[in-house]
């Protein structure tokens, strides 16, 4: 089989959210752990997260929030995916999200959410661990 | 069994699309059956090739000739390539940023790729990705290629029509002199257009152009067109500009001469690239690529005999085959 299989990962973010400093940090750090990220910018709905993991073929969809939307947007996007059939797509979310809040995200379908002060290791390990293997 | 990802194609999944594409990234053989069934369905979508040096603007122009060709009615595929880091491999894929307003826009499809260590200002499988699109019903397509210095041509190997993207203040009238990706444009965009230096720039580019329409009289003379992307200034003419190269590419018979060279080169590139890949295969395989090595640090044997030696003997095997 090929060697040159990559992680391919969306890293987006959702709803009206004007800060991507750590988006962008993320970015590099996976860049650095040999990922192929597609940075979508800000300002991004469920639809169009969604239809760009489709075009990329991503293997993983990194969601930060920083604004408090991600009771809504985080299972909405998970919701947009099964419509448009990427139920094989690894949905990751970080940023100021209160723990109270993780269980109902799990639950939604978010493999993981990462807090501040996450080890940054500790995310790609988690990410090669479960990123779907390729067909 | 594998998924049949051309028929998938052929009846507009763009599911299929993004898989074949990544089998395409990675090299896949599977990827083989699927680009020949597709291969009659090619050859439709016109090709347009966006290149110029890091921070020029290519992005920004993609998405406002992407948004031109929209309001004409027509389809546009995009592939949008950045740079694979040389020592991890990782990339930081960000052209789409700059076209966000087509993420939902079924008549658009964008696939960012990585260069992979691929030289040339593209990826490996850029020639491939732009077929499946055309196959796909694309009436255009455009490449963004990596941000290049000099000497990254590729584009012109894929594309009918290439637009080099300039901005004022990277450098004096020497830099215009020089070979390379200078020469490649059919359209020349000046792009960030209110910045100082545009006008001479400008002026330069002109200067250029005529200085080698002496030497080797042109047919066709690449307009020089001035833009402001972010502003939307310049991209009407910047379109003129591409409407009037395909009437000449296409009144002067270049259309058919300019694919005609390119299928040449590129069925010889393919076929230079399966033979180097099943003797390299054959060589590491068995080891005895280690033992050449050997040899040849040891000064026991040199490379080109080796060379010559393992050409030979292939070539020897498959005729008795």
């Amino acid at each position: 089989m090929a060697s040159n299989r990559k992680i391919k990962m969306v890293l987006a973010k959702p709803g009206l959210d004007g800060h991507d400093r750590g988006a962008k940090l993320l970015a590099r750090i996976f860049a650095e752990a040999g990922m192929e990220v597609v940075y979508t910018g800000l300002r991004q709905t469920p639809e169009m997260i969604v239809e760009t993991a489709l075009q990329e073929d991503a293997d993983v969809i990194g969601l930060s929030s920083l604004s408090g939307v991600h009771n809504y947007f985080f299972p909405r996007i998970v919701e947009v995916m099964k419509e448009k059939g990427l139920t094989d797509v690894l949905v990751v979310g970080g940023g100021i999200i209160p723990t109270e809040d993780v269980p109902f995200l799990k639950q939604s379908g978010i493999a993981e959410i990462f807090g501040p002060g996450t080890p940054t290791n500790d995310i790609v390990d988690f990410i090669r661990g479960n990123a779907r293997q390729r067909d | 069994m594998a998924p049949d990802y051309a028929k998938e194609v052929l009846e507009g999944s763009p599911r299929a699309v993004a898989r074949l594409i990544s089998w395409l990234e990675d090299e896949d053989e599977r990827a083989y059956p699927c680009m020949e069934a597709l291969h009659p369905h090619t050859g439709k979508a016109y090709i347009i090739g966006i290149t110029g040096s890091p921070g020029a603007g290519k992005s920004t122009l993609t998405d406002k000739v992407t948004f031109a060709f929209r309001q004409r009615g027509l389809t546009v595929g995009i592939v949008a390539i950045d740079p694979s880091s040389p020592f991890t491999g990782g990339a930081v894929l960000g052209d789409r940023i700059r076209m966000s307003r087509f993420s939902v826009d079924p008549g658009v499809y964008i696939r960012s790729m990585a260069t992979r260590g691929f030289l040339g200002g593209l990826a490996r499988a850029t020639g491939d990705v732009v077929r499946v699109l055309d196959a796909f019903g694309k009436d255009v397509i455009i490449i963004e290629t990596v941000g290049v210095g000099q000497d990254e041509v590729d584009v012109i190997r894929i594309a009918d029509a290439t637009c080099l993207v300039l901005v004022p203040g990277l450098g004096d009238a020497i830099q215009s002199m020089k070979a390379g990706v200078m020469e490649i444009a059919d359209v020349f965009a000046i792009n960030k257009a209110d910045r100082p230096g545009a006008d001479q720039l400008a002026a330069e580019v002109v200067s250029r152009i005529e200085l080698d329409n002496q030497f080797k009289p042109k047919e066709w003379m690449p307009p020089v067109v001035k833009t402001i992307a972010v502003e939307d200034q310049g991209v009407d003419a910047l379109m003129a500009a591409f409407d009037a190269h395909r009437e000449y590419l296409e009144s002067s018979g270049k259309f058919i001469e300019r694919r005609k060279e390119r299928v040449r080169e590129e069925t010889l590139r393919m076929i230079h690239d399966e033979l180097f890949r099943v003797i390299r295969d054959a060589l590491v395989s068995n080891g005895r690529l280690d033992g050449l090595v050997h040899e040849i640090m040891e000064h026991k044997r040199n490379p080109y005999a080796i060379m010559r030696e393992t050409v030979s003997r292939w070539l020897r095997a498959s005729c008795e085959r």
